[in-house]
């Protein structure tokens, strides 16, 4: 470590990181749980849809199923695409 | 009416059995009767954090398949009247225990003791899930760190979908995060998870913060359970922490540096 690196000390906050992931991770950990076995069969299975028309990679897409109340429930299904479009 | 408590984690190397010891000790030195019962099948070690490892002769599996009753089996703690030990057996594997067989034996425990504490296994196998099935209090312990925290999280969500009282549609597990190896100094610098991150990310309530101590390792190396090492840090956050389990309000100690005096700068320590 240099001297002038010494007195920035811009020392990167690692327990912060930690912090953010594991907010993410959990909750969407957590979304998982409390959905159905075929969600995530469902999920490849809108993937390789998508994919016949569009490269997009695995995380490009998203499905959730929120429970709003008792008689309903919402598929969210979430696609990113690409910048450049082909 | 025993209440049963597990002592459970996800993670492995966490300090689960240290907890169970230190706080099955700490429940029995205010005069309940209690047993700590070992769920590690095929790797036994409670027994030699309690430091009877030379006393076990009979195990959970002999009882649950009948080969000894549970006079044979519980080893009765030496320093404590009303400590009790029923050692996991270390030749069979974890499939050895049966969900009835486990619940036998609890509810022939439950007719003697006061508290009944199960020391789970690491992972999420039978063994684990076994452990916590019957149980009506959990004490999850986290360090603070990722992976301990998201499998925290993961054991949370079975206590909630995969216990007996989720199943039976009863109130669900009264839970508590116990934090262990707590480094005051490295959260202040930013390079260990706070206290109050920890409970932000689980959401549940805290029962105890343990900080890392040398007397952790000295008192496993002797069999002593941390708690009766009442002149150190670990030994006096264990004693808190069944204080709270047993309902007391009592103050969180050793979440600061610990600032040192002027003599203690100058001749170390």
């Amino acid at each position: 470590m240099s001297l002038l690196d010494y007195f920035r000390s811009t020392k990167k906050n690692t327990a912060s990181t930690a912090k953010e992931r594991l907010q993410i991770i959990v909750a969407h950990e957590r979304n998982r749980r409390n959905s159905p076995d075929y969600l995530p069969q469902l999920e490849r299975d809108i993937l390789a849809v998508i994919r016949k028309y569009v490269d997009i990679a695995d995380d490009q897409v998203s499905v959730s199923l929120e429970k709003s109340s008792d008689e309903l429930s919402v598929l969210e299904l979430n696609v990113t695409f690409p910048d450049d479009k082909k | 009416m025993a209440k049963i408590i597990v002592v459970t984690s996800g993670k492995g190397g966490v300090g689960k059995t240290t907890s169970s010891a230190a706080i099955g000790t700490g429940i029995a030195m205010r005069g309940f009767k209690t047993v700590i019962i070992d769920f590690d099948i095929g790797l036994r070690n409670l027994d030699l954090i309690m430091g009877c490892e030379r006393r076990v002769v009979y195990d959970f599996v002999n009882v649950i398949n009948g080969e000894a009753n549970l006079k044979q089996a519980l080893i009765k703690d030496k320093r404590i009247e009303t400590l009790f030990i029923l050692p996991a057996s270390q030749t069979r594997d974890k499939d050895a225990l049966s969900k009835e067989g486990v619940e036998r034996i609890l509810n022939e425990l439950a007719e003697e003791f006061d508290y009944i504490i199960c020391d789970s296994p690491a992972g999420i196998e039978s063994g684990a899930m076994m452990a916590l099935y019957f149980a009506d209090e959990a004490v999850v312990v986290t360090n603070p760190e990722v992976s301990s925290v998201r499998d925290s999280d993961r054991i949370l969500g079975m206590l909630s979908s995969k216990s007996r009282r989720a199943e039976q549609g009863l109130p669900g597990i009264k839970e508590h995060l116990l934090l262990t190896r707590y480094n005051p100094e490295r959260v202040v610098k930013g390079e260990m998870l706070s206290v109050e991150d920890v409970g932000e990310i689980l959401a549940i309530k805290l029962l105890g913060v343990i900080p890392e101590s040398q007397a952790v390792l000295n008192a496993s190396n002797s069999g002593q359970p941390v708690i009766l090492d009442q002149d150190s840090d670990a030994g006096q956050a264990y004693l808190d922490t069944v204080a709270r389990l047993l309902g007391e309000d009592v103050p969180f100690r050793f979440l600061n540096v610990e600032k040192k005096g002027l003599l203690k700068r100058i001749f170390g320590g």
